[in-house]
């Protein structure tokens, strides 16, 4: 899978992002200027972590307004995969390519720790090679992480199956009370599971053809064993092998 | 702005009336305004170093490694693979107590300024930091202030801050201390220099606009503190991390071509120190145009120009047949760059604004003949050796213990740590609390370096040259205790109002005793920061000369951390006598707070440190730790704490009362998590290190010398509950 980095003025997570999809797939992927607009030729659009246009404004605000937005909604339209890590995340809310928005993590300040992520389905190009509500560790560090959506919107997205990764415990736990929907097993953990108090728990959404995924932690940054874990990799190989 | 410029006027600007005398003889008449300011700024103590100079020489700078020791924008040391790390540490203690958030964020934006400017990338910040009691009702404040703009600064320009210290103690309520350290990485043989040279050449401004923000900061920053610091607040500068990031984007890319001739970043002094010190360094002369600096403000004089802080700017000289180049890259950056001068032979600063010359000063002597004093010094009188003996303990181990790691100084700094980034650019091997220094490797290489900032005030207080020795001598134990190889030093001297003697005997003292230690560790000081005048209402901070240690190791596999894994033997290295004097025992168990310090005997620091380094890099050593604030047992207890593993502790020597053997602060000691302690107590012995195994790793408890027993997770409780516990309490009251 052929893919391409979009950089916008203060990103800071591009150089992590590299690392991770060269390591999985042996080719360097694309550095793309937020000016430029041809996206021909990428199967694969990342839009990874930092500071947009130093985030003055809401996160991902004036990203979402830049020239090389219009290629990437035309890329989205057209089934091409895209992943938005963090500010990405941000970015791709703000674009309305995803629903919902991210708000100020719940106890107003920024939160940067490991966190366990449960997978919620995994017959999609980025969770294949995990299981279907395993957990795996990835880095959280963001001070806007705080989804929320309202209700019909939360109520759509569990019920089309579009909520990619929730924040668990390590054994995938839910912080009880968090979600409304029977079917979902909750556990008695901490509310320290969500720690920036997103609406049900949700880290990652998919768009209705799971071809688009946004998540707010950092799966990339932990791809080697030298940093703790490599439980981010597996991400990056099922991108690199579809 | 029409001031009428006399002796009275250049008081104001914090001049005496002897170096106003030096001006007048310099210029042959009257100064204007502009004049007036650019002397008062370089001549300040903050740009001058006009009382530390003098014992600065004293400080031990070369080494085979050093590429570029003091008196650059950084320091520079050769770390293998053709790189050269560099670095160096910087106070905003004066902004921080005024503006804690913006404070502490431009002192992060300024010390990565220093080390890009050297074409370096920015890898890692740490940073330093003390603060007042717990109990003032300022400190919360401030703490919080500090923490979010250290975060606030560094998460956003994508620099992963790895490690740090704090300390609390009321001498430092009226002015805490906040000390940035960067380090960036470069070809050795890409380093780009502040001297300026090739006559005509064009002097370029790039980044951010000038406005009028900080206007004599530096010379705020070297004057005492009254109860009317408030007023201070404008001289405090804003940041802006975002204009930060594109200037060190913009910067590195442009450092790729061959255009730049010097670059110096606009820090203290602005556009005065950048100006004059790039033009002196080369022997040249400089001539500035004020109307092409590209302005925030209308109406801007050519003072305020000159004198203003404004953040995120940088002065160049280019090659003029680059200038196309450059301009490219900034525009798309979009950051303002603008020709506003050229250089030339007369060895003079010329400075036009609106078609008039606002100041022509002779650079040679505006440099050199800044003031230098030996100012009169006494000696701190020395405390007494306390004998263990005599200090009675009513706690009994586990009580002391639990209180200890509970104490605002030990307890987990996990609260501030988790606001930082401390993993962006995905190469941070040891985060912050992982191991006694930070550990961060380098993109695409095996190698990585160790980090860490050290120093103990309430020592250097006691006795200031013991002090001095021991912060080296941390700094270095730290980075040996990862398995890193200790390069060099970074320095960051904080001290009070060096007009008075006693404090100026303190400064002299603790330089004796980093001096000894650089030696004697092979562990030179490459770049550093002096700020002095850390007083409010006449109240002096302890004397804190904050070490930031830079360290390689070839492979950072081998790199350990202080989390005990189960089942392993603990082994003590180093000499125990149990002293208590200045101990955290001491101070937070039995109220004290005299006694002499613990002495650091240089020759057995590297001995044990050698000794150390070698176990780990053969690989015998699972876990390391060095034995410091509290002693062994809360160094045991630090390694159990980061698993979660418990110990079965060992009975100790009949001589020494349990008390202080087990929280005395004796230095020189690690303690090491290994398999096989038969055999390396033996190799100790060998290499004339002393060595005892004290410990045995396993289970969820830590069963003590004296029968007692405490959970890892009871520990737990009491290391993590100061920080959260205390900050609420604000959030609550508002």
């Amino acid at each position: 899978m052929k893919a391409g980095i979009v950089v916008f003025p203060g990103i800071n997570r591009e150089r992590d992002m590299a690392i991770a999809l060269e390591q999985s797939s042996g080719a360097k992927p694309r550095m793309i200027w937020h000016q430029e607009t041809d996206l021909s030729g990428l199967d694969l659009v990342v839009i990874p972590g930092g500071f947009s246009f130093g985030d003055y404004l809401r996160c991902g605000a004036m990203a979402a307004q830049s020239p090389v937005m219009a290629s990437i909604r035309a890329h989205a339209d057209r089934g091409g995969y895209i992943l938005g890590v963090c500010n990405g995340f941000q970015i791709l809310t703000e674009a309305g390519i995803l629903p919902g928005a991210l708000l100020r993590n719940a106890a107003l300040r920024f939160l940067s720790m490991d966190c366990h992520l449960r997978v919620e389905r995994s017959d999609t190009v980025f969770t294949a090679r995990y299981q279907k509500g395993q957990t795996f560790r990835a880095v959280m560090a963001h001070g806007d992480g705080n989804y929320f959506a309202d209700d019909a919107t939360l109520d759509r997205l569990e019920g089309q199956g579009l909520v990619a990764l929730r924040y668990a415990s390590p054994q995938g736990n839910i912080p009880l009370g968090n979600i409304p929907l029977g079917n979902i097993p909750q556990g008695d953990v901490t509310k320290d599971a969500n720690r920036n108090g997103s609406a049900r728990s949700i880290a990652g959404i998919y768009t209705p053809n799971l071809r688009v995924l946004g998540l707010m932690p950092h799966p990339e940054d932990l791809v080697d064993p030298l940093m703790g874990s490599t439980d981010g990799k597996p991400l990056f190989d099922a991108l690199a092998a579809a | 702005m029409q001031k009428e410029v006399n002796q009275s006027l250049a008081r104001e600007f914090g001049l005496s009336a002897e170096e106003y005398g030096k001006v007048l003889e310099i210029m042959g008449r009257t100064p204007s305004l502009t004049e007036l300011g650019v002397f008062s700024v370089m001549w300040s103590e903050h740009c001058s170093y006009k009382s530390s100079r003098v014992w600065l020489r004293q400080l031990p700078t070369k080494a085979p490694w050093v590429i570029h020791g003091p008196g650059e924008n950084a320091g520079v040391v050769d770390i293998g693979d053709g790189l050269a790390a560099i670095f160096k540490m910087e106070s905003h203690n004066h902004p921080s107590f005024i503006e804690p958030y913006q404070g502490a964020a431009t002192g992060v934006g300024g010390i990565l300024r220093d080390v890009f400017t050297m074409g370096a990338r920015p890898i890692a910040n740490l940073n330093a930091l003390r603060f007042g009691s717990p109990n003032h009702p300022r400190t919360r404040r401030i703490v919080d202030g500090v923490v979010r703009g250290i975060g606030g600064y560094g998460n956003c320009v994508g620099v992963p801050t790895v490690g740090g210290e704090i300390n609390f103690h009321p001498a430092y309520d009226g002015n805490p201390l906040v000390n940035a350290m960067t380090v960036g990485i470069a070809p050795k043989d890409r380093i780009f220099l502040s001297a300026a040279a090739g006559i005509g050449n064009p002097v370029v401004y790039v980044g951010s606009k000038t406005g009028r923000d900080g206007i004599h900061g530096a010379t705020m920053a070297s004057a005492e503190f009254g109860a009317d610091s408030e007023e201070k607040r404008p001289t405090v500068q804003v940041g802006d991390p975002f204009t930060e990031k594109l200037l060190i984007e913009a910067c590195l890319e442009l450092m790729a071509t061959d255009a730049i001739v010097a670059i110096q970043d606009m820090g203290a002094a602005g556009l005065t120190s950048s100006s004059v010190e790039m033009a002196a360094k080369g022997g040249v002369g400089i001539e500035l145009d004020l109307n092409m600096v590209p302005a925030r403000e209308t109406g801007m004089t050519a003072y305020e120009f000159m004198l203003s802080e404004s953040q995120e700017r940088m002065l160049m000289v280019l090659r003029p047949d680059r200038e196309s180049v450059a301009r490219a890259i900034f525009e798309k950056w979009d950051l303002d760059f603008a020709i506003i001068g050229h250089i030339t032979d007369t060895g003079r600063i010329v400075v036009r604004h609106n078609g008039v010359v606002e100041a022509d000063i002779p650079l040679a002597p505006l440099n050199d003949e800044a003031p230098l004093y030996t100012r009169p010094t006494t000696e701190t009188p020395k405390g007494e050796k306390l004998n263990p003996a005599r200090v009675e303990s009513r706690v009994g181990l586990a009580s002391a213990l639990q209180t200890l790691v509970g104490c605002p100084d030990l307890c987990s700094r996990a609260w501030v740590w988790d606001q930082y980034d401390s993993t962006v650019g995905g190469q941070t091997v040891k985060r912050p609390g992982a191991a006694d220094a930070a550990v961060v490797k380098l993109e695409g290489l095996k190698r990585a370096l160790a980090l860490t900032t050290d120093c103990t005030p309430r020592y250097c207080a006691a006795d200031p040259e013991t002090g001095g020795r021991q912060a080296v001598a941390e700094a270095w134990r730290n980075l040996t205790a990862v398995g890193a190889r200790p390069l060099a030093i970074t320095d960051n001297l904080n001290f009070g109002n060096p007009e008075k003697p006693e404090i100026m005997g303190q400064f002299a003292a603790a330089i004796r005793g980093m001096a000894a230690a650089c030696e004697a560790l092979d562990f030179p000081v490459v770049s550093g920061n002096v700020s002095l005048y850390n007083e409010t209402e006449r109240r002096a901070i302890l004397p804190t000369p904050a070490i930031g240690g830079l360290g390689v190791l070839d492979d950072a596999a081998q790199a350990v951390g202080l989390a005990l894994p189960p089942w392993l033997d603990i082994v003590l290295i180093g000499a125990t006598t149990g002293w208590l004097g200045q101990s955290l025992w001491l101070r937070e168990i039995a109220g004290r707070e005299d006694g002499a310090p613990p002495p650091v005997d240089l020759v057995a620091e590297r001995t044990n440190g050698d000794f150390v380094r070698a176990q780990i890099l053969a690989g015998h050593v699972r876990a390391c730790h060095d034995v410091s604030d509290g002693g062994i047992l809360v160094a045991l207890a630090e390694m159990a704490m980061a698993s979660g593993i418990g110990l079965r502790i060992s009975t100790h020597p009949r001589d020494i009362p349990g008390h202080a053997y087990w929280f005395g602060e004796d230095q020189a000691r690690y303690l090491l998590a290994v398999p096989d302690s038969i055999a390396m107590v033996k190799a100790a012995e060998a290499a004339g290190v002393p060595a005892l195994r004290i410990a045995v790793s396993g289970g969820q408890d830590l069963t003590l010398p004296d029968g007692s027993t405490i959970s890892v997770q009871a520990l737990r409780d009491s290391h993590e509950r100061f920080f959260p516990a205390w900050m609420d309490g604000e959030t609550k009251k508002d």
